[in-house]
């Protein structure tokens, strides 16, 4: 089902949480909320699930405006980060629990109940706990279940609040390999916020990158990681450099000196040039940036090296071959292959 | 259970938040339910708490100042509170000092049959007052097993102070370690631990680190057994045999005023326990709306 | 909000058995085991275990025909009954308004609300004598209570004025006395146990997760299947363990009761005063076997107690 956010505003008593936020979710997607504290990606999941409601604006499921329709009218699959399972059920009945609680006009029989919850817990690979209860199961465990319990309402969304967040590095790669899984398999529109963006590029269709609540772009992981249209986003997924530069005769300047990038579509003046680490050549000659070695350490293949660039001190990160002969204090003139410009806050 | 910082700005989600919207929480009752409970429980508590003490302090000044004022200068009301006092004072410190080696030794430390000792702290209040009394009376007693070495000896212990100070202390003991006892777990050793490390001794460690850190929950506990130990009725009056001016308490001389039918004078004496009581609720819920959320921090892992 | 002080269940120590092969007391650095146990033994054998011991001895002095006569002589029984009866009765009252005032306080807000909540711990504070002269006054039939049910009183005069209803009933006088029967006893034991299921209810209702809620609403359930599905199943244990406290109070209390109680032997005496009229007939016997016969009971109150806490434990992975 595909579902449109329209213009939405969402103010806490004394903390404006979304402001004036729209997106288009299309039917049977995996898309990721990402961004940091505070960004309001819980707020707008919350909000697309009926537990909060908006200030302004409006939220459409399908055609419909869901702000008619109750947290239980609106047949959204929540996982919640904590799982927030039912201690006092076993695994079977928290499963049927969705189904058990349905008016007596659409209640499946209960032998129907029990075979689809079933059915679910082996689609989750827990087939052979459901006498079990949720504390004596692991963090990894009862997430699956906390899934399966969303997945038997046969929810027209499914949403997850930083489903991984409470477990270990291991299982983490474990679950996520394992939900796209299931999302290719049961084609469910799923949205589901994380704070991880490896997590968000690994799984996801599409990424929405928020911010201090507002969206700051929606794309595609290779769209977000190649092509930012800010800074934020830039500094926010993948790594990156940056470095405050002049706009002068569409080239950029640093140091009083061209250093051989062209810059078109952008007004003259200061800007910032970001780049990441990786994407860099040495040059030997000619235009470049250049710099001194301050610090060095290993990551992965490569040496990453601080310079101290210019007379007032920036500091880049660069990539280097592992071997190369670069000690603190030599000077390394390097140019990005990729880079982007942004203008200057004032 | 970690779980995200992303919104604690927002919502705390583990607790049940103060809703800025009430009527628009997601998961909440609808207006007429919350009103009537909120009716139901105001009511309840009005008739079975509120009215009683109101009553109190109305009979007691019903015939006015003077009178109240008359009541308790009367001497044997004035002994009672004296007793009364004279109890407190020695059970009270006697019980403090029980329940910090108490709590000590189970807090920090880890033997056999500790689930025993916690039991038989929890005793008092599991028993009745009377038979709390009676069990010194079977031992204390003219025909109690130490009874006759008792008189031989000339040792009044039932039927006098000494009596009234057991039972007292029997009843209140428990209240100074059941505070500290779940507080100082909570706290841990390692304060203490790092007090030694840094060359403290055993007693310094106590004085300057772990009494600091008890110090509300051992306010609380005085007071409450304070409290309990000024109000000790059943026991009492198994063991003091109510001779009037020398063994009553307070709580006994109402008893001897209302069988009287000297309403007056019992609600003014029962009007000063109960304004004790309210200063106990009093001290108890400032206490705990300002360090109750440290002390639960403390016990939460 | 703030988190309450008081706990008003039992001590529960995490103690671990003996393993690693330490002997009593595992060797720590802290040190003051041997001064701080020694004295806490010491001190509760001479205030508690050798006057136990006292009364066990003197009811195993009597010979066993005669402590069965005693236990099964009538007075006693109906004392005991008396006794159980009210408790129970009055622990029931507790935990239906117990728990309605446990949620309101967590869950509302409303004017008065944290001075209410400071009044549920009345009954602890209270002096017992205070409290009972204070009901028994309330319900007498000239008391503010007492008085509207008299045959004088505001219910009467108002069943008269009701013009409607046929004479026969309006005719019927109401005479509910509630001090010096049975009923006032009841009334008394609602007083004093309040708090523990109250305050037992609290904490577990304060600590209770919103997502199990919100996950329930997501799921599809209303308000109503919410709360008894999810929310007071969980309560379950804390609510037991309440029911169990008021009523083990209730069956030794003493002076909130004995002003109100009619005191009248086979019918309103409850079983405390039993003991002190036998120990005024000088009989010491028959007042040391009433008192161990509530002493046992006791005993298996608190066990009970602890066994509901280790059950709900092992059941919810927390305990009340």
């Amino acid at each position: 089902m595909e579902i449109r956010v329209q213009n939405v505003r969402k103010e806490f008593s004394r903390y404006p949480a979304l402001h004036d936020v729209s997106l288009g979710i299309r039917s049977g997607e995996l898309i990721a909320l990402l961004g940091p504290s505070g960004s309001g990606k819980t707020t707008l999941l919350r909000l697309i699930a009926g537990l909060e409601t908006p200030t302004a604006g409006q939220i459409f499921f399908g055609d419909e405006d869901a702000s008619s329709k109750s947290v239980q009218e609106r047949n959204v699959g929540f996982v919640f980060q904590a799982y927030a399972l039912f201690r006092n059920m076993t695994i079977l009945e928290n499963i049927s629990f969705g189904l058990k609680v349905r008016p007596r006009a659409t209640r499946p029989p209960k032998a129907e109940i029990r075979r689809r919850a079933l059915e679910l817990l082996d689609l989750v690979q827990l087939g052979g706990l459901d006498k079990r209860y949720p504390q004596q199961l692991s963090g990894g465990q009862r997430q699956r279940v906390a899934l399966a319990r969303a997945l038997a309402i046969e929810p027209g969304v499914l949403l997850l609040d930083e489903p991984f967040g409470a477990l270990d590095a291991q299982v983490r790669k474990e679950l996520r390999k394992w939900l796209r899984e299931i999302h290719d398999r049961t084609g469910h529109t799923t949205v589901f916020v994380t704070h991880d963006q490896e997590e968000a590029l690994e799984l996801a269709d599409r990424l929405v990158v928020m911010s201090q609540g507002a969206i700051e772009q929606v794309g595609t992981p290779d769209e977000v990681y190649d092509r930012p249209n800010s800074p934020f986003v830039f500094g926010f997924i993948g790594e990156s450099s940056s470095l405050p530069v002049e706009i002068e005769n569409n080239e950029v300047w640093s140091g009083g000196r061209a250093i051989g990038l062209p810059a078109s579509d952008i007004a003259a003046g200061p800007a910032q040039l970001w780049f990441r680490p990786h994407d860099v050549e040495l040059v030997e000659d000619g235009a470049a940036l250049a710099g001194v070695v301050v610090a060095s350490r290993r990551v992965g293949g490569t040496r990453r090296v601080e310079l101290e660039i210019g007379g007032d001190r920036q500091r880049v990160e660069v990539d280097l071959p592992f071997d190369h002969p670069a000690g603190e204090k030599t000077r390394i003139a390097f140019r990005p292959r990729r880079w982007r410009l942004y203008p200057a806050k004032g | 259970m970690p779980y995200d910082e992303s919104d604690v700005l927002v919502y705390d989600s583990r607790r049940a938040p103060e809703a800025p919207d009430k009527h628009l929480r997601a998961t909440s009752e609808a207006a007429w339910v919350r009103r009537s409970l909120i009716g139901i429980a105001v009511a309840f508590m009005l008739l079975v708490l509120v009215l009683p003490l109101a009553l109190v302090f109305t009979e007691a000044f019903k015939k006015g100042f003077g009178v109240f004022l008359e009541s308790l200068a009367d001497r044997h009301a004035l002994a009672a509170i004296r007793l009364t006092l004279l109890v407190a004072a020695i059970a009270v410190p006697l019980n403090l000092v029980f329940g910090v080696a108490a709590a000590w030794a189970i807090a920090k430390f880890e033997f056999k049959g500790k689930a025993f000792l916690t039991t038989l702290i929890d005793l008092p209040f599991s028993v009745s007052p009377v038979v709390s009394g009676l069990v010194y009376v079977l031992l204390f007693g003219a025909q109690g097993l130490l009874g006759p070495w008792l008189q031989a000896n000339n040792i009044e212990i039932i039927f006098a102070v000494p009596g009234i100070v057991l039972a007292t202390v029997f009843v209140t003991f428990p209240f100074v370690a059941r505070e500290l006892i779940p507080l100082m777990q909570a706290q841990g050793s390692g304060d203490e631990e790092a007090a030694l490390s840094l060359g403290a001794s055993g007693w310094q460690a106590f004085w300057r680190v772990t009494l600091p850190n008890i110090k509300w929950g051992l306010l609380y506990g005085v007071l409450l057994c304070n409290a309990r130990a000024m109000g000790e009725f059943g026991a009492v009056a198994v063991v003091s045999g109510h001779i009037r001016g020398k063994t009553t308490t307070m709580p006994l001389h109402i008893e001897i005023l209302y069988n009287e039918y000297n309403f007056a004078a019992a609600f003014a004496v029962a009007s000063l326990l109960a304004m004790l009581a309210l200063v106990t609720l009093v001290i108890k819920a400032v206490l705990e709306f300002r360090f109750g959320e440290e002390l639960a921090a403390t016990r939460r892992h | 909000m703030a988190v309450p002080l008081t706990r008003s269940t039992p001590l529960r120590t995490d103690a671990r058995p003996a393993a690693g092969g330490w002997g009593f007391v595992k060797p720590s650095v802290i040190p003051g085991f041997g001064v701080t146990f020694g004295y806490a033994l010491t001190y509760l054998s001479l205030i508690v275990l050798i006057p136990i011991a006292a009364l066990f001895l003197k009811a195993a002095s009597i010979s066993p025909e005669r402590l069965l006569e005693i236990a099964t002589d009538e007075r006693t029984l109906r004392a005991l009954i008396t006794s159980f009866g009210s408790s129970l009765l009055a622990a029931l009252v507790n935990v239906v308004f117990g728990v309605i005032i446990a949620w309101v306080l967590v869950r509302y807000k409303f004017p008065g609300k944290r001075v209410l909540d400071a009044i549920v711990d009345l009954p602890f504070a209270l002096p017992t004598a205070v409290a009972g002269i204070a009901l028994s006054a309330l319900y007498a039939p000239k008391g503010w209570i007492g008085s509207l049910f008299s045959p004088k009183g505001p219910l009467n005069l108002w069943i008269d004025a009701q013009l409607w209803l046929p004479e026969w009933i309006r005719a019927v006088e109401i005479n509910f006395k509630i001090a010096y029967t049975p009923t006032g006893i009841v009334v008394a034991l609602i007083f004093i146990g309040l708090p523990f299921v109250v305050r037992t209810v609290q904490p577990v209702l304060e600590e209770f997760e919103q997502e199990l809620e919100e996950a329930a609403a997501t799921l599809g359930a209303n308000r109503w299947q919410t709360i008894t599905r999810v929310i007071l199943p969980r309560l379950t244990p804390a609510v037991l363990t309440g029911f169990a406290l008021a009523f083990a109070r209730a069956v030794g209390e003493y002076g909130s009761v004995i002003f109100i109680a009619g005191n009248i032997p086979y019918v309103s005496e409850i079983a405390p005063l039993l003991i002190i009229i036998r120990l005024e007939e000088f009989d010491q016997p028959a007042a040391a076997t009433v008192a161990a016969i509530m002493l046992v009971i006791a005993f298996l109150m608190l066990l009970v107690i602890n066994l509901i806490q280790a059950w709900s434990r092992r059941r919810f992975d927390d305990a009340v």
